[in-house]
């Protein structure tokens, strides 16, 4: 696994080793080089622009996000960074006078075309949220939701795919006696996260959204959250915004950089490997916010 | 800086704390403190005399054999068939109305946007809450008695009574949907769910308190009416009910929907304006009491219940 | 490790939508159970106008008539009048009289439970109010039957004279015959209608936001002056909602009235005296008329009445909130 990080403890629950597909890729491309290697770009933007009814939330962004990659968003409050997220998997949807300009593609396809299905899109993009937000069922129930609701209901197979999601969100040891007894309310701040990654992992994504994961969460949850999301890059494209830049240094490859315009429209301001963008940016607005002058 | 300096104002010596404030404020501010505590003690106070009143009244009349016995001219009769009328026109009416509360709900909750015709879906419901019951129940008359030709009937009845409440049931549900939060919206559709998925497995269930609540809330305004039913169920005095009858095309049987179904609020009215008998006083005390006693327990019970599933459902 | 994506059928992302998803059928139930109270409202409106004018269209009476103060339905009588002045008037003012002992009462009750009273007051009253709610209207008939009417017309049987020094005697009002008045129709009326205006006032008082009442506060005022100089004002448009609908309620009250209001179909001379409401006749008189007849059909004209006191309510209510949201 790629720390970067000697300090990263070691998992107490070592996960089962994650891969998708047959092929091993044997070193991840490291950190520190940018090669664009376009058959390997999992996201992209082309010139997308967000606006709530008259005001612009995020203008005019185009960005490729690699396969199997950790892209951290970070910026000051207000730059568009979770609205920009919410494009991936169109949540922006949801929100009334909310409107997306530009491309937004998945794997070439562009997920903005009206015949797109949203809910397949959502499957393929899951998304983590900033609180922890456990359905109050069984914590088996949860696991179980977004495959039931696509039609699987055998027993057996739905036994296993909980099992493998629980166990790859590193919670199998926590809960494997209570899955059907035990609400998902019940759990600690930190168990509820990973339930809901779990959660998301069983409706076998591609990509995984997560927005503040480890925000709501107690530092020891938070290291372990950055933990797993190191483990999950492994088979899975990870975007994720945070407003703590040492987790963005911590944990992702490449970190790109927001920030609000004196219209209050948020824009990308610079993007490159995070080795690089914490040591020399090349813009000044990205060294005066890592340095801490501002936000 | 002496005393005097530090204390005075640039206009003269400065007031003190005490006695700044003018008399005849303070003593206004008072009486209206008390004049508002003497409002929640009236409202207890009348509600306490009513209780008394009418348990004091109906003590020598509600027993078990009131409640089971036919009413009667001559000795002091009992109120089973109107007491099963209530419960059965309460019955068939939740049976319609509740299903279509609910669904309306869903809608006005979950799917309905800001435009003209939830505009006036809003008026509709604002328009017939606000029509006297008694038009409603003339209303049915025309309708249900007369040009359907059913004649007195319970389902004339229920239906009328479906009617005027649809909208409190409709508006009810509406408000235990809407207090499910958003969060479990978001996450259900974050995960592939579609929008009606979302709202059978996730919204709905944990909307169940408040759905129950609103239920039983609607369920004591349903029994206790007399206006609508005045005019579409009857108000003859009922004869003896044979509950072994089932063939529900008979008139005489007393599970059959298309029969005169006069209940015990229209029976209380029908004494009071028709009956004579040394008895009439006392037998409406004793009905007037167990419809009290009813409607008590659904609006009590609807609290309590309500509480204790809301507190289950997100128990941890 | 087992492909996970073996546990579903794999869609593109442009799979055309299934029947099922282009129909949408959940919504469409939904939409038709919410919409069917348009479809309620619309065939009460037609029948009840439609039979409402009959007596114009089909007995040929004409519509200044029913603003007469005589009401002579009997068509064996030789000065047959659908007058209905005496009930219009009487529903106007055994509503007033309903509205004014109940609203001061209602609003400071309002008032106490949002501004004055601790937590276990308003945990007593509020189901307090509930169960008053709940009690139906033929139960008010009968205990202002039983109850209040009797009081009323043993306690002020003799007339009551109000004379000052010098001018003598300033008014009489006669005094109860039997209890059956207009204003036991407005005493039952007013304890119906308590509830109503209380939750809705109450409602519109926890609307206002707290920061207006620190603000007051902060300048040295009382309570009192805060409620009276900022909240009241504040709550005006919520306040005068609870009062329409408080009337609408009290208008459209039919057993209750009926039982306790003396039934003399007279214009309403004083407040001791027996009157009869839209309501009452209504109620009274239906179920001895043959449908068809025009004393049926004036019954039915009285209902239309009834109707449109009620829908200009709706749009009362709506007008005086109309400002607000606006603002």
């Amino acid at each position: 696994m790629n720390t970067g990080d000697e300090m990263t403890p070691v998992a107490i629950n070592p996960a089962p080793p994650v891969v998708r597909r047959i092929e091993v890729t044997s070193s991840h491309a490291g950190a520190d080089e940018f090669a664009a290697r376009p058959d390997a770009v999992k996201l992209a933007t082309d010139h997308v622009s967000i606006t709530y009814g008259q005001k612009v939330a995020v203008r005019d962004v185009s960005m490729t996000v690699q396969d199997r990659s950790i892209l951290a968003l970070i910026g000051p409050s207000g730059s568009g960074k979770s609205t920009f997220l919410r494009c991936f998997n169109r949540m922006n949807d949801l929100i009334p006078g909310a409107r997306v300009q530009g491309e937004v593609r998945l794997d070439d396809e562009n997920v903005m075309e009206t015949d797109v299905s949203v809910v397949e899109l959502r499957r393929r993009v899951g998304m983590v949220f900033q609180r922890p937000n456990p359905f109050p069922m069984s914590i088996y129930e949860n696991v179980a939701y977004g495959p039931r609701r696509r039609g699987q209901n055998d027993r057996r197979a739905l036994d296993e795919l909980v099992e493998t999601s629980i166990r790859r969100a590193a919670l199998w040891d926590e809960v494997k006696d209570d899955l059907r007894r035990k609400s998902g309310l019940a759990l600690s701040g930190g168990q509820q996260q990973r339930l809901c990654i779990a959660r998301v992992l069983a409706t076998d994504p591609e990509v995984i959204l997560m927005d503040e994961p480890a925000s709501a969460l107690d530092p020891v949850s938070t290291l372990r959250i950055e933990e797993l999301m190191r483990e999950l890059r492994e088979a899975y494209t990870i975007v994720i915004v945070t407003h703590n830049m040492q987790q963005a240094a911590r944990v992702s490859d490449i970190t790109a950089f927001f920030t609000m315009a004196d219209d209050r429209a948020g824009y990308l301001v610079e993007m490159g490997p995070t080795g690089q963008i914490f040591t020399r940016p090349n813009e000044r607005l990205t060294e005066d916010y890592i340095s801490g002058r501002f936000g | 800086m002496t005393a005097a300096s530090r204390t005075d104002g640039p206009s003269g010596p400065k007031p003190g704390l005490k006695g700044t404030a003018s008399r005849s404020s303070i003593l206004a501010d008072r009486a209206a403190t008390v004049a508002m505590w003497g409002t929640g003690v009236l409202v207890l106070l009348i509600l306490g005399a009513i209780i008394a009143h009418f348990a004091i009244a109906a003590w020598g009349v509600v027993s078990p054999s009131f409640l089971v016995s036919d009413p009667s001219e001559t000795a002091l009769g009992g109120i089973l068939p109107v007491l099963w009328n209530s419960i059965y026109i309460l019955v068939l009416t939740m049976l319609i109305a509740v299903p279509i509360g609910i669904l309306g709900g869903i809608y006005m909750s979950e799917y309905a946007g800001e435009n003209a015709i939830t505009n006036v879906i809003r008026l509709a419901e604002e328009s017939i809450s606000s029509v006297p019951s008694i038009v409603v129940g003339l209303f049915g008359l025309i309708l249900f008695v007369d040009d359907f030709h059913w004649g007195f009937s319970a389902l004339g009845g229920s239906l009328a009574l479906t009617f005027f409440n649809l909208p409190l049931m409709t508006r009810l549900a509406e408000q235990a949907l809407r207090a499910v939060p958003q969060e479990e919206r978001t996450a259900s559709l974050a995960l592939g769910a579609t929008k009606w998925q979302t709202i059978r497995h996730v919204v709905l269930p944990l909307s169940i308190p408040g759905l129950i609540t609103g239920i039983i809330l609607t369920a004591g305004r349903v029994f206790g009416e007399a206006a609508v039913l005045l005019f579409t169920a009857g108000l003859g005095t009922p004869p003896h009910y044979d509950f072994t009858n089932f063939d529900l095309t008979n008139p005489a049987s007393p599970w059959s929907p298309f029969r005169a179904a006069t209940t015990l609020s229209v029976y209380i009215y029908k004494l009071n304006s028709e009956g004579l008998g040394a008895f009439k006083n006392q037998i409406i005390d004793g009905s007037a009491a167990i419809l009290i006693s009813i409607v008590l327990i659904f609006n009590l019970g609807a609290r309590f219940l309500g509480r204790v599933l809301s507190r289950r459902l997100t128990s941890t | 490790m087992a492909q996970l994506t073996g546990a579903y059928p794999v869609a593109g992302l442009r799979a055309r939508p299934g029947l099922r998803e282009r129909i949408d059928l959940p919504k469409r139930v939904v939409f038709a159970a919410a919409a069917s109270m348009i479809f309620i409202v619309a065939l009460l409106l037609a029948f009840i106008a439609w039979q409402g004018i009959q007596l114009f269209v089909k007995d040929g009476v004409p519509v200044g008539q029913i603003f007469s103060a005589t009401w002579q339905p009997d068509s064996t009588s030789p000065n047959v009048t659908f007058g209905l002045l005496p009930f219009m008037a009487a529903t106007v003012l055994v509503t007033a009289g309903a509205l004014l002992i109940s609203t001061p009462l209602s609003v400071g009750l309002a008032l106490f439970l949002s501004e004055v009273a601790p937590q276990w007051a308003r945990a007593i009253v509020q189901p307090a109010l509930e169960i008053f709610v709940g009690i139906p209207s033929v139960v008010w008939g009968w205990l202002g039957i039983t109850v209040l009417v009797p009081f009323l017309g043993q306690t002020f049987h003799d007339d009551i004279v109000l004379s000052l020094p010098v001018v003598g005697t300033v008014l009489t009002i006669p005094g109860f015959l039997t209890g059956f008045s207009w204003l036991a129709g407005s005493l039952v009326l007013s304890i119906m209608i308590v509830p109503t205006i209380t939750s809705v006032s109450f409602d519109a008082f926890r609307a206002v936001p707290q920061e207006l009442r620190t603000g007051s506060l902060a300048l040295g005022t009382t309570r009192w002056q805060t409620i009276r100089h900022v909240l009241l004002p504040s709550a005006l448009s919520g306040v005068l909602t609870a009062v329409v609908l408080g009337m609408t309620r009290a208008a459209g009250e039919a057993l209750a009235v009926q039982m306790v209001i003396g039934n003399s179909p007279t214009m309403p001379a004083a407040i001791t005296q027996p009157v009869t409401t839209l309501t009452s006749q209504i109620t009274l008189d239906m179920g001895n008329t043959v449908f068809g007849e025009p004393w049926q059909d004036a019954l039915w004209t009285m209902s239309l009445v009834l109707l449109i006191i009620s829908i200009t309510s709706v749009v009362l209510v709506r007008l005086i909130n109309r400002r607000r949201m606006g603002a």
